[in-house]
C-alpha cells in the first residue's frame, strides 16, 4: 500500500509540475509581444533580427529595447544566442558610440532578448546612427549592421556636459514613463563619456533635482528627493512630486559623493533655471 | 488672554449679581434664540425700512452677526465672530454647502428675501441641532402659507437703487384652501457697478440673480401633511472686487419633500421627517480681468442628499427634543491654468478631490420647568463624521503632502450644553456652558493649493488635523418695561485645538505672487469673547429710540489676535410710526479697529459713522394695496469699509432706494 501511495504522488507531482511548466510556455510566447511595437528589422542571409519597443521608434534619450532573431532557413525563433550590440553615431568629422547595456534573454522560454540604449542626439541630414548586433549561435558568430532612425525629441531628456573635473557626463532622464499629479518615483541614468566608445556608469553620485513651473512663477513643489544609487551599477532614484498637470522643468545639480557641484545651479530668485535639466509635459 | 478672561469674569459677576433680585412673576419664558424676521412677515410686522433688501441686510441687523463681504452680492455670515466652518447654517433644517473653494457662495446666496420668512438665530452650541457647530446657527425659514379659508393672493413687488442700478423684480402668488397650500415666487435683481463715495466706481461690482421658489402642501389627514419645496437660483456675471476672480454662474437646485404630523391631545406635538437634496454648481474664472498674470477658472460643485427626523414631546415639567439626521455630502473643484504659451498644456489640478463626507447624528434637548419663572435645558448631540476622498487623482495629489494619507478618516463628534433661564416681572437673565466639537471643513482637510487673497497664501489642508473644540459660557440679562427695554449678554468660547492656517516657509507658492504657503494647523488654544448691550426707549406713541452696541476680543495662546473680530460697533436709530406711515433715522458705527492681526492680511480700520433715513407709507385703495418705501443709505456719502471687508474694499456711497409692493 505504501509504496504504491508514493508513486502515485510522485506520478502526481510530476504532472502538475510538467503542466504549470508547459502552460507558462504557451503564455510567454503569447504574451511577450503585449504593449510592444515594432521599430524595424536588420538581416543578413541566415537571420531577421526584429527590434521592438513601447513606441516603436528610437528617440534621444533612454531607449528600452527589445529583440528577436528569427532563422530565416528554419522560420524558427532563436532561444539561445548570446548578443551583443554596439550603436555607432557616424558624425562629419567622427564617430562615437553612447551609453548601453548588455543584452540579456527576459525569460529562457521566450524569444525576447532585451537592453537598453541612451541615446544622446539625433540623426541629421548628414549625420546618422547604425547600430551593431554581434550574436552567438551554438558556437558560430553571426553580425548585422544597419542604419537606424533616432528621432529629437521636443522636451530635454539628455544633458551632455563637461563637469567641474573636466570629465564629459550625460544625464539622463528614465522614469516616470508616465507622470503623474503625485510624488512619482524618478529614475536617472548617469554616465562617464571615458572615450568615443566607452560610456562606463558613474557611481556614488547624487543628482539634486529642482521641478518648477516656469509658466506659474516658477514655482516648486514640496517633499521631492535627490536621485541617488542603491547599489554601484545601479540608476539613480529619488521621489519627484508634481502637483498638477502641465509643462514642469527638472532642474539638476549633479554632485561628487563630497559633495563638490560638477554641474547645475541652484535655483534662487535671480537664477531662473540650472545650466542642465530635463523637462516633461502632461 | 489675561485680559480677556478678566473682562469675561466681570461680566459674569455682573450677571450673577443681577441675578439675586429674584422676584415671583408669571413672564412667559424667554429662549435662548434670536429671530430675525425677513420677507413679506418682516415688512408686515416690523415694518422694515427696505422689504425688498438682500438677505445678507436682514441677517445684518441681528447683534450676533456679522458680514465678511468680498463684493455687492453673497457676504458670508459670520455668527460670534466666527465664520462659516464654525457655524451651521441651513434651510429648514437642510444642510446645504457651498461649492466654491473660496466661499464666494455662502448657502444665504442661493435664497431669497421672498423665499424666506424668518432666521433663526442660536448662539454657540446651542445651534446644533441639525449638525455640529461652535458658534452658533442660522435655521432660515421658507415662506409659506397655511391651511385655511381659501384664499388667492397674488402680488408684485418692484425695486430700484440709484448706486448700482439696481432693478428688483418679484412676483409672487398663495394659494390655500382647507386641504391644500401653494406658495410660488419669482425675483430678479439685476445690478451694475456700484460706487463708493465721491462716485468713485467699484469696478467688477456687478450681479443679475434669477431665483424661483415653491411650496405644495397637502394635508393627507387630519393633522397629517406632505410638504413639497423647491428652490432653483441662478446667479450669473456675478463680480467680486475684493477678489482676483469673479463667477460666471453659481446655480442651486435644492429640494425637499416633508412629512409632518401634529397629534392631538398628545404628549407628542409634532413629528416632522424630511428628506432633501440640492446641486450647487459654482463656475469662478478671470475670464473678464485684464492683465491677470495666468488665466485660470476654478469651477466648484457641491451635492447633498440628507434626511432628518425630529420629534418633539411634552410631559409632566418636560418638554422634549430629538432630532435624528444623516447627510451624505460630495465636495469637488477644479482648478486650471491657461499658459500663456498657447502650446503647452493645461495646468489642472484638483483643489477639492472629490471628497465625499457622511453624517450621522442625533440631537437631544429637554427643557425642563424648575419653577414657574424658570427653566433648564439640557442637551446633548453625538455623531460620526466620515470623510472619503474619492478621487484617486486628488488623493495621490494630496499624497505628496502626506504620504502615509489613507482616503478615509472618520470622526466621532459630540457636544453638550445646558442653559438656565429665568424671567419674572420683566427681568430676564440667562446663564448656560457648553461643549461642543466640530470636524475640519473640506477646504481645512483636503484643500489643494487654495490662495487666500485676504493674506496673500496658498493654503493647503490637512487631513490629520485633530476635532476642534471649544467650552464655552454664555450669559444675558434683561429688563422689560412699558416705557423700555434693556440687554446685555456675553459668551465666551475657549478652543482647543483651534484650526487655522499656518506658514510653511519650506514650501512655494503655487499662485503668482503669493506670499507663500500655509498648512491648515491648529492652535493649542484661542479664545473669542462677545458682547452686546441693547436698549430700546418707547419716546411716546409715536417715537421709539433703539441702540445695539457689540464688541468682541479674539486671542491666540500667545496672545496674538484673532482675524476678522469685530471692533465696537454700534447702531442707533429713532423710529417714527403713525397710522399708514413709518419713518426711520438711523447711525451705523464702528471704532477703529485697534485688535487686528497683519499676519492674517489685516490691517487697522478707521472707525466711521454713517447715517441712513427712510419711510414708508400704505396706500389703501379699494381691494388692494400699495406699500411703498423710499431712503437714502449714506446719507452724507462717507468713503468707509468695515474690518470685515475683504482687503478694503470701499462700501457702497450715497444710495436712494424705492421699494414698491402692489398686493391684490
Amino acid at each position: 500500500m505504501k509504496p504504491y501511495f508514493k508513486k502515485i504522488a510522485i506520478l502526481l507531482v510530476a504532472t502538475i509540475a510538467f503542466a504549470s511548466c508547459s502552460k507558462e510556455v504557451n503564455e510567454t510566447e503569447m504574451n511577450e509581444l503585449e504593449g510592444l511595437t515594432k521599430i524595424r528589422e536588420l538581416s543578413n542571409s541566415t537571420h531577421t533580427i526584429e527590434l521592438y519597443s513601447k513606441k516603436g521608434e528610437l528617440t534621444v534619450g533612454f531607449n528600452e529595447i527589445k529583440l528577436r532573431i528569427l532563422d530565416n532557413t528554419s522560420d524558427i525563433f532563436v532561444k539561445n544566442a548570446q548578443v551583443s550590440w554596439m550603436p555607432v553615431m557616424h558624425m562629419m568629422m567622427m564617430n562615437h558610440s553612447c551609453p548601453k547595456s548588455t543584452v540579456e534573454k527576459v525569460a529562457d522560454e521566450g524569444n525576447l532578448y532585451e537592453g537598453y540604449i541612451m541615446f544622446q542626439m539625433a540623426e541629421n541630414a548628414s549625420e546618422y546612427w547604425d547600430l551593431t548586433i554581434d550574436y552567438t549561435i551554438n558556437g558560430v558568430d553571426y553580425s548585422i549592421t544597419s542604419e537606424i532612425d533616432v528621432l529629437a525629441t521636443e522636451k530635454r531628456t539628455v544633458n551632455s556636459f563637461t563637469g567641474s573635473d573636466n570629465e564629459r557626463y550625460l544625464v539622463t532622464y528614465i522614469e516616470p514613463t508616465e507622470p503623474k499629479v503625485a510624488i512619482n518615483d524618478m529614475k536617472i541614468g548617469v554616465w562617464k563619456m571615458e572615450n568615443m566608445m566607452s560610456f562606463p556608469m558613474v557611481n556614488d553620485y547624487t543628482v539634486k533635482i529642482d521641478p518648477r513651473m516656469p509658466s506659474m512663477g516658477n514655482h516648486s513643489s514640496p517633499n521631492n528627493e535627490n536621485a541617488t544609487q542603491s547599489n554601484p551599477g545601479d540608476f539613480y532614484e529619488g521621489k519627484l512630486s508634481l502637483t498638477m498637470t502641465g509643462y514642469w522643468k527638472i532642474n539638476l545639480q549633479l554632485a561628487k559623493a563630497d559633495g563638490i557641484i560638477l554641474k547645475g545651479e541652484e535655483i534662487t530668485s535671480n537664477v531662473e533655471s540650472s545650466s542642465i535639466f530635463f523637462e516633461i509635459e502632461f | 488672554m489675561r485680559n480677556l478672561s478678566t473682562v469675561f469674569l466681570l461680566f459674569l459677576g455682573f450677571g450673577f449679581l443681577s441675578a439675586q433680585n429674584k422676584e415671583k412673576d408669571t413672564t412667559k419664558i424667554i429662549q435662548l434664540k434670536e429671530i430675525v424676521l425677513i420677507g413679506k412677515k418682516a415688512a408686515i410686522y416690523q415694518n422694515q425700512a427696505k422689504s425688498l433688501g438682500s438677505i445678507d441686510e436682514y441677517l445684518n441687523k441681528s447683534s450676533r452677526i456679522n458680514m465678511i463681504k468680498r463684493g455687492a452680492y453673497a457676504w458670508e455670515p459670520i455668527i460670534n465672530n466666527m465664520a462659516t466652518e464654525r457655524t451651521l447654517v441651513t434651510i429648514d433644517g437642510m444642510r446645504i454647502f457651498g461649492a466654491c473653494t473660496d466661499k464666494m457662495d455662502p448657502i444665504t446666496s442661493y435664497v431669497e428675501v421672498t423665499n424666506l420668512s424668518e432666521a433663526t438665530v442660536k448662539d454657540g452650541q446651542s445651534g446644533s441641532l441639525f449638525g455640529n457647530t461652535i458658534g452658533g446657527s442660522i435655521d432660515l425659514k421658507r415662506n409659506k402659507s397655511s391651511f385655511g379659508e381659501k384664499k388667492l393672493e397674488v402680488q408684485f413687488q418692484s425695486g430700484f437703487e440709484s448706486n448700482n442700478s439696481q432693478k428688483i423684480l418679484v412676483s409672487s402668488v398663495n394659494f390655500k384652501n382647507d386641504i391644500f397650500y401653494f406658495d410660488l415666487d419669482v425675483m430678479s435683481r439685476n445690478a451694475e457697478n456700484y460706487s463708493a463715495a465721491n462716485n468713485q466706481e467699484v469696478l467688477y461690482s456687478q450681479f443679475n440673480k434669477l431665483n424661483f421658489s415653491n411650496i405644495l402642501g397637502f394635508k393627507i389627514k387630519e393633522n397629517k401633511l406632505l410638504e413639497t419645496s423647491v428652490i432653483y437660483d441662478k446667479a450669473t456675471d456675478v463680480g467680486y472686487p475684493a477678489l482676483t476672480m469673479d463667477v460666471s454662474l453659481a446655480e442651486a437646485l435644492i429640494t425637499s419633500v416633508k412629512y409632518e404630523v401634529i397629534p392631538k391631545n398628545s404628549t407628542i406635538e409634532n413629528w416632522e421627517s424630511k428628506i432633501y437634496f440640492n446641486t450647487i454648481k459654482h463656475v469662478m474664472d478671470d475670464t473678464t480681468r485684464p492683465n491677470v498674470p495666468i488665466h485660470m477658472d476654478m469651477p466648484g460643485w457641491s451635492e447633498t442628499f440628507g434626511f432628518y427626523t425630529k420629534l418633539t414631546y411634552s410631559f409632566d415639567k418636560h418638554h422634549f427634543l430629538v432630532n435624528l439626521n444623516s447627510f451624505y455630502n460630495k465636495s469637488l473643484a477644479e482648478m486650471t491654468m491657461y499658459p500663456n504659451n498657447p502650446n503647452e498644456n493645461l495646468m489642472f489640478m484638483l483643489t477639492w478631490p472629490d471628497v465625499r463626507t457622511l453624517y450621522n447624528g442625533v440631537f437631544l434637548e429637554d427643557t425642563f420647568n424648575v419653577s414657574k419663572n424658570s427653566n433648564l435645558t439640557l442637551n446633548i448631540s453625538l455623531g460620526n463624521h466620515l470623510n472619503t476622498v474619492t478621487s484617486q487623482f486628488g488623493l495621490e495629489s494630496l499624497q505628496i503632502f502626506y504620504p502615509e494619507m489613507s482616503d478615509k478618516k472618520n470622526r466621532f463628534l459630540k457636544s453638550f450644553g445646558a442653559n438656565y433661564h429665568f424671567s419674572k416681572s420683566g427681568f430676564h437673565y440667562h446663564f448656560g456652558v457648553a461643549y461642543s466639537e466640530r470636524a475640519p471643513s473640506v477646504s481645512e482637510g483636503y484643500g489643494f493649493y487654495l490662495f487666500n487673497s485676504f493674506d496673500g497664501y496658498d493654503n493647503i489642508g490637512n487631513p490629520n488635523l485633530k476635532n476642534e473644540s471649544a467650552f464655552e459660557s454664555n450669559f444675558s440679562i434683561g429688563l422689560k418695561k412699558e416705557k423700555f427695554r434693556i440687554k446685555a449678554n456675553a459668551s465666551y468660547f475657549y478652543f482647543y485645538d483651534y484650526i487655522i492656517a499656518k506658514t510653511d516657509s519650506s514650501l512655494s507658492p503655487m499662485t503668482i505672487g503669493a506670499n507663500g504657503v500655509r498648512v491648515y494647523s491648529a492652535l493649542e488654544n484661542a479664545a473669542i469673547l462677545n458682547t452686546g448691550l441693547s436698549f430700546e426707549y418707547f419716546i411716546n406713541q409715536f417715537f421709539t429710540w433703539n441702540i445695539q452696541t457689540s464688541y468682541a476680543l479674539g486671542k491666540t495662546n500667545d496672545n496674538q489676535n484673532l482675524p476678522f473680530i469685530s471692533p465696537f460697533s454700534y447702531i442707533s436709530s429713532l423710529s417714527f410710526k403713525k397710522n399708514k406711515l413709518i419713518s426711520e433715522i438711523q447711525f451705523v458705527g464702528n471704532a477703529t479697529q485697534s485688535n487686528f492681526n497683519p499676519e492674517f492680511g489685516e490691517d487697522q480700520t478707521p472707525n466711521f459713522a454713517i447715517v441712513n433715513i427712510n419711510a414708508g407709507y400704505t396706500f389703501k385703495f379699494d381691494k388692494n394695496d400699495l406699500m411703498m418705501k423710499i431712503g437714502v443709505e449714506n446719507l452724507f456719502d462717507k468713503n468707509y469699509s468695515t474690518y470685515a471687508d475683504w482687503n478694503n474694499i470701499p462700501r457702497m456711497g450715497r444710495n436712494f432706494y424705492v421699494n414698491l409692493n402692489y398686493g391684490f
